[in-house]
């Protein structure tokens, strides 16, 4: 092989004492694909920092671009480097224009005023070579989050960087975009670029990666060739430890059969929701899959009553029900966990312990009014328990916690109902492979404890591994529903099939 | 539930020493946040005291500084309810200036006038609802619906008058305006005005910290979507703290018509709102919500108090005294700014 574009050696990174990152080595080489891996707080978010300039490394390591010592500082540094990052939560002003936001900070302008056409003919060649099927004055706004990650694509190729750095890219993106995405970074690593690729999700790094490194508690722990990628030889990895069942599936979905608890009955929300109907049994988890924008979400707020509906009933337990705010969803004791738990779950400046309560603060109280902040103090004990969230005590902000555990802080609120019904929308995104498991395993106990529930993912291994039947949506009306028997297992193959509407292509 | 007994001890000490550290260092950290501008406070009162040649620290004057931070304090408690859920009361002066006259002239009728004051605490709530409702069910903001007020309000104490001053020197409970309670007889005695303040500080920690409409309130303002997914009545909470913020103005207006025996539509309560939003910022309220304690705002409104106070006794100008006060806001608030940056790093 060639020599490396990037070669870090040693690279460590305190805060106040505490190791982010231990003598980290990396190699990476133009025309390659590197999947970087670990759980979070592996040290994944630090090493990006450290290329991009946000962060100064601790002094004794190394970096070199293309075999020459490079000092990256300040946050033009890693682009001056020629080292662009697309983070997670994409960095783009919505209000400005597609050619504004590649100029941003390097705006062209002719005798102090903004030269708006010759940025917009700047631009055009790049959009064109990805692909774009939008306008350089197109608004930001306007935008699907796939565009919009095509313009932050299209800004580091402006710069002309040479090492691309892509922070879960997928995590926002429908499954056909998220195909283009990948399409696109082959084209880019035939250009020769060179391409770091961060990931929770084991398929895209199968489907990309030319080699994996995994960190784990901020050291390295190695790396794998494209021949030797497996996913149990990753995790292993990851966790330090075997994943024997990753996914948990014990419950017995027959034992709940005949007893229908949720069932809905031509939900419509005049846009995005067109008409549908499910059931979901006491003990079975039904996975209610499809691409982004087929309206689960939507779907899921118009049961919950976080949406106004224009048709449509529900039954529970089958008595019918008329639920108009979430509030009285939660009061029936159908719980709803958000797909978005930072905007609409979480309140992140409030102790855990008041995150946990909240629900049921009304119901526990004396006197009708007063906090009864014994029962409190012991039912986040027990959540804190009983859901191993991790972290220094039950009165910490909820923000201050990593993603599994804010998710399992959240979680708790719902089981602090007892629901008879939960929806889970994308349980663990955001998650690490660790907690993962433990959410997966709770699920399954919440199962065999007779609770229905309804799992909305776009994780598709994760929909096969933990769910009893799978229904499909596609733009706002369910198109069917695929069920494990005895002989046939979930695939794939059905869900994207009904997912996409190709079903009938087979036949 | 996931079984976590196969965790090796080892790793379980080791968490534990971390935790035990984590809870320190937190610990640590609420007491400077709760702490908060206590020790600018405290550095004024020893300034002042300082610079003053010892005329601060006299029980006579403290009594002063007691009784003139009593009704802004009044009114910033109200305020804190309100900026804690995210929004913003500018209409508190005028409302107090509207119910000090509907108490006024309730007080002169001879068979109602014992019933002054109530009249003037229930004329703020009724303001504060009004606030609220349009606040929490037509979606308006409360920037724009409070500025509405402010001059609708100011409008209506006018009228209540017929725009002029209202004056009765036979005020029933005038005690509660100039009187004071006298602790130790002839050592110690504490202005009723202070006393009122001191009580509604306290209840309202009451509610924010030990009720459930409480938690509420910091959740609305912590994360309002979040809020309302979570089943809880937003619009309730928001009439709620809008209703709390009038009627405390209500009360102050109250306050002021037992001291003054007079009021007058157009001058009461000019401006008060801005020393009610200064005291709840200097007291480290956040101004998005969700942030905040009424300890500090008590704080903040004694701030405000020795400020004034300390100036005069020093014999500062009173053009001088405008600027002075501002740099100080400005400089405590910046300071705080600092130290939080400094301890936000987790």
């Amino acid at each position: 092989m060639n020599d490396p574009i990037l070669e870090m050696r040693g690279v460590s990174k305190s805060f106040f004492g505490i190791k982010a990152l231990r003598a980290v080595d990396l190699t990476v080489y133009a025309g390659e694909i590197h999947a970087l891996m670990g759980e979070n707080g592996a040290g994944k978010s630090t090493l990006m920092k450290i290329l991009s300039g946000a962060y100064r490394p601790d002094p004794g390591g190394e970096i070199r671009i293309e075999g020459k010592p490079a000092r990256i500082e300040g946050p033009l540094g890693g682009r001056a480097a020629g080292i662009s990052i697309i983070y997670q939560e994409l960095s783009l002003a919505p209000n400005l224009s597609v050619a504004e936001n590649i100029y941003l900070g390097r705006e062209v302008s002719r005798s102090g005023l903004l030269a708006r056409g010759t940025m917009r003919e700047g631009v055009g060649p790049i959009l064109q070579r990805l692909g774009a099927d939008f306008l350089p004055s197109t608004l930001v706004a306007h935008l699907s989050m796939g565009q919009r990650q095509l313009v932050e694509i299209a800004r580091a190729l402006h710069t002309r960087s040479k090492i691309l750095i892509m922070d879960e890219p997928t995590t926002a993106l429908s499954a056909g975009e998220s195909e283009r995405l990948f399409a696109l970074i082959r084209q880019l690593r035939a250009e020769g670029l060179a391409i770091i690729y961060i990931s929770h999700r084991m398929d895209e790094v199968y489907a990309l990666g030319d080699r994996v490194t995994v960190l784990r508690d901020g050291r390295l722990v190695g790396s794998l060739d494209k021949q030797d990628i497996r996913a149990d030889a990753i995790v292993r990895m990851m966790v330090g430890r075997d994943v024997s069942s990753f996914y948990k599936k014990d419950h017995d979905p027959e034992a709940g059969k005949g007893h229908p608890v949720l069932t809905a009955i031509d939900m419509a929300d005049g846009h995005r929701v067109k008409g549908c109907s499910l059931t979901v049994h006491a003990g079975e988890v039904v996975g209610l899959a499809g691409l982004i924008g087929a309206g689960r979400t939507e779907l899921a707020h118009l049961i919950v009553g976080a949406a106004p509906k224009i048709s449509g009933r529900l039954e529970l337990e089958g008595q019918p029900i008329d639920i108009r705010t979430p509030g009285e969803a939660l009061e029936a004791g159908i719980a709803y966990l958000t797909e978005d738990r930072k905007a609409l779950g979480l309140f992140l400046d409030m102790s855990c312990l008041d995150n946990i309560n909240l629900a049921v603060l009304g119901r526990d109280a004396r006197l009708g009014w007063f906090l009864d902040r014994d029962k409190a103090r012991e039912r986040a004990d027990r959540a804190f328990a009983g859901l191993s969230i991790r972290a220094a005590n039950v009165g910490v902000p909820a923000g201050g916690l990593s993603g599994g555990n804010q998710q399992k802080v959240l979680l708790s609120r719902l089981l602090a109902i007892a629901p008879k019904v939960l929806i889970l929308d994308e349980p663990t995104r955001g998650v690490d492979v660790g907690a993962k498991s433990e959410i997966y395993s709770i699920i399954d106990n919440l199962a065999k404890a007779g609770t229905a529930i309804l799992v909305i993912s776009s994780d598709l291994p994760e929909i096969i591994g933990i769910c009893d039947r799978v229904i499909v949506m596609r733009s706002g009306h369910i198109a069917g529903e695929v069920r494990r028997t005895e002989t046939a297992p979930l695939t794939q193959e059905d869900i994207m099939a009904l997912a996409t509407g190709t079903e009938h292509l087979d036949a | 539930m996931p079984d976590n007994g196969s965790t090796p001890a080892k790793a379980a000490t080791a968490d534990g020493l971390a935790a035990a550290q984590a809870t320190k260092r937190q610990r640590v950290r609420l007491l400077i946040r709760a702490a908060g501008m206590l020790p600018v406070l405290l550095l004024l009162c020893g300034g002042f005291h300082y610079l003053s040649d010892g005329r601060f620290f006299t029980g006579q004057n403290l009594g002063i500084v007691l009784q003139q931070a009593a009704v802004n304090t009044v009114l910033a408690a109200g305020m804190t309810f309100v900026i804690l859920t995210g929004g913003i009361d500018l209409s508190v002066g005028s409302i107090l200036a509207a119910s000090a006259m509907a108490g006024l002239t309730i007080s002169k009728l001879p068979e109602l006038g014992a019933l002054w004051l109530p009249v003037a605490v229930l004329t703020g709530l009724g303001f504060g609802v009004i606030n609220g409702a349009l606040i929490a069910l037509l979606r308006l903001p409360p920037f724009i619906v409070t500025l509405g007020s402010l001059t609708a309000v100011r409008g209506l104490a006018r009228l209540l008058g017929a725009d002029t001053t209202v004056f009765n020197p036979s005020i029933p409970y005038a005690f509660i305006g100039n009187g004071s309670l006298t602790l130790v007889p002839g050592v110690a005695s504490i202005p009723w005005l202070s006393v009122i303040a001191l009580l509604v500080i306290l209840v309202s920690w009451l509610v924010l910290r030990r009720t459930v409409l409480g938690v509420h309130i910091y959740a609305v303002g912590g994360n309002e979507s979040a809020a309302r997914l979570a089943g809880i009545k937003v619009w309730a909470v928001l009439i709620f703290v809008y209703g709390v913020s009038g009627m405390l103005a209500g009360l102050g207006g109250g306050m002021q018509a037992a001291r003054l025996y007079a009021a007058n539509g157009l001058q009461l309560g000019q401006s008060y709102e801005l020393d009610a939003i200064t005291a709840v910022i200097l007291g480290g309220t956040s101004f998005v919500g969700g942030i905040g304690s009424i300890w500090g705002t008590l704080v903040g409104a004694l701030i405000i108090a020795v400020l004034s106070n300390g100036l005069i006794l020093t014999g500062v100008s009173d053009i001088w005294q405008y600027v002075i006060k501002g740099l100080v806001i400005i400089g405590a608030v910046a300071l705080d700014r600092y130290r939080l940056q400094g301890s936000a790093r987790t």
